[in-house]
């Protein structure tokens, strides 16, 4: 697993998308900061937060888009495949590289609550936490792109099914408003990632949203790996 | 070692290979010979645990690549047609990353600069893959599969693209490591597989046509009952004369080699010998022959009899008669 994660890691450095994500991702998250914190003079950071969760289904899917679809258009696929490693490792090791870099990202709000600090009193325990769900968030939505890279052959097709399937994702609390049947309404209304996530940005958290985001991934990640079984059974 | 035990692969109703079983010792070449669309990358993907076979079994010594799939790969160094090659790395980043995929535990700096030196490419371990030519790229990925040293070679089409000095050099190579290694190689061009390989398997529409030593099959079919023979004379007048001759199966005159010098074919039944016979009533008639040599078909020919379909088929070495020849 570790040599896949290095490869992956280096090769989003050197492909040049590692920097356009960070850029970007930083690009934005100062401008919410700026917006919601400095402009407002406030120490609170939850506006910033929320803005993020659209800015991770914008940027998530260019993380995730070359993951396995490179693999299948140059051929490497067999490479890997054919190597004393199992699809486990294979899978999980693209994802984790992928994680690795958007948590690099993520960890920017961090040094703006230290600019903050220096203004006022900040609520570490709040940006933590927030912190935490945005983590999570993406460790759940990373799993959703690596299975749509895995299922294309063109890196850009990849980038736009997983900008569609996290903006469904997204949805799903609209799709629930306009649902009528009380225990559907009800189970859409318990899948939804931006209510959870919204919780916590508020300062509500809760053990069962962890294990709603750890569980999304884990699922995705299994899909992938089968996705994989599959085609070498067919 | 590897053992192939009735291995089928089929796509819905096609049958892409169809149970197909052989084995191949330590330290020998098996050369897979076929024409496109054969089934031979089928069959080495289904070696390699890349595709899973419909049914039968493939041992790579001993162990199932189903159900130990991990154990079996680790004795496998694979090319496959297409080199896996991630093209933005540097030769060394690349081979490095294989050291670490496949988990070696060779010490790391004398391996690789052993296997880029067998391979010939350590003057470009520092460039990125992209830029090299498709020659460097061929080697690389032959690098790519010998390192960690695996006790089993498959290598799918090596020389595709190599210059004809490199190509012999990949084939004393592929030569030397067939000493203390188990190579499957597979291949188009059949003098290549000649060269290199102990035994040949011609694989036909996902069956095995042929499966012998690479001399027997050569040989097997051109015997001394088939001559090329050069005499000048007359030519009817010969013609009718070879026809007499015991055992004879087929006479043809050929084209005039030189003013009055006609080439015949002489094919006689499999088993006898009329070369004696031909040199009797050659000097009885006083018709001087200039030449005379036996048909040998080259695996070429053999090759495309085999494929066309022309009814020859060779099974096991044991049963290799010359009547096989005969019926060619």
């Amino acid at each position: 697993m570790g040599a896949i994660f290095r490869r992956e890691i280096g090769a989003y450095f050197t492909s040049g998308i590692a920097y356009i994500f960070l850029a970007v991702f930083w690009l934005f998250s100062g401008y919410f900061f700026y917006v919601s914190c400095l402009n407002s003079a406030t120490t609170d950071m939850s506006g910033m937060f929320q803005s993020l969760f659209m800015i991770c289904i914008f940027l998530i899917p260019i993380l995730t888009m070359r993951l396995f679809s490179e693999e299948k258009k140059q051929k490497t696929e067999q490479g890997l495949l054919t190597a004393p490693v199992s699809l486990g490792e294979i899978v999980f090791g693209k994802y984790f590289a992928a994680l690795c870099l958007y948590t690099i990202g993520i960890l920017m709000p961090f040094l703006y609550a230290l600019i903050l600090s220096s203004f006022g009193t900040v609520e570490w325990g709040i940006v933590l936490s927030n912190f935490l769900a945005l983590f999570l968030l993406g460790a759940a939505f990373i799993s959703v792109g690596t299975l749509v890279s895995a299922l294309t052959e063109n890196q850009v097709a990849a980038a736009v099914l997983s900008f569609v399937a996290l903006m469904t994702l997204y949805m799903v609390d609209l799709i629930a408003s306009l649902v009528t049947i009380g225990w559907i309404q009800k189970a859409l209304n318990a899948l939804s990632f931006y209510t959870k996530y919204f919780s916590i940005t508020c300062g509500l958290f809760n053990v069962s949203t962890i294990v709603f985001y750890l569980s999304v991934a884990l699922i995705f990640n299994y899909l992938t790996i089968r996705v994989f079984e599959r085609r070498r059974w067919s | 070692m590897i053992e192939v035990r009735n291995l089928t692969k089929h796509y819905g109703d096609k049958h892409a290979v169809n149970d197909i079983s052989f084995t191949v010792e330590d330290g020998e070449i098996l050369g897979f010979l076929g024409p496109n669309g054969a089934g031979k990358s089928t069959t080495m993907n289904m070696l390699t645990g890349y595709i899973s076979s419909t049914s039968g079994q493939a041992l790579i010594n001993g162990v199932d690549i189903l159900e130990d799939p991990i154990r079996a790969k680790s004795y496998i160094g694979y090319l496959p047609e297409l080199p896996p090659l991630y093209l933005d790395m540097t030769v060394k980043g690349y081979l490095n990353y294989i050291y670490d995929l496949k988990k070696c535990k060779l010490p790391r700096r004398a391996h690789l600069n052993e296997v880029m030196a067998l391979c010939k490419v350590h003057d470009v371990q520092d460039r990125i893959i992209k830029n090299l030519s498709k020659g460097y790229k061929q080697r690389v990925g032959l690098a790519q599969a010998l390192v960690g040293n695996p006790p089993v070679l498959i290598l799918d089409e090596p020389t595709v693209g190599l210059d004809p000095k490199q190509i012999l050099e990949i084939r004393t190579l592929i030569k030397k490591l067939g000493k203390n290694h188990t190579v499957i190689l597979s291949s188009h061009i059949l003098s290549e597989i000649q060269a290199v390989c102990d035994r040949i398997i011609i694989i036909n529409k996902g069956v095995i046509a042929a499966h012998d030593t690479t001399d027997n099959l050569s040989k097997n079919i051109s015997t001394d009952h088939r001559v090329i023979a050069r005499i000048e004379g007359p030519r009817e007048n010969i013609v009718k004369a070879l026809r007499n001759i015991n055992g004879i199966k087929y006479c043809r005159a050929d084209m005039e080699r030189e003013p009055g010098v006609f080439e015949y074919e002489l094919e006689a039944t499999a088993g006898s010998d009329i070369r004696r016979e031909l040199f009797s009533i050659l000097s009885e008639n006083g018709w001087p022959l200039l030449m005379l040599r036996s048909a040998e078909l080259t695996l070429e020919d053999v090759f495309l009899k085999i494929t066309m379909g022309e009814g020859l088929v060779i099974e096991a070495p044991a049963a290799q008669t010359q009547e096989n020849g005969g019926e060619a």
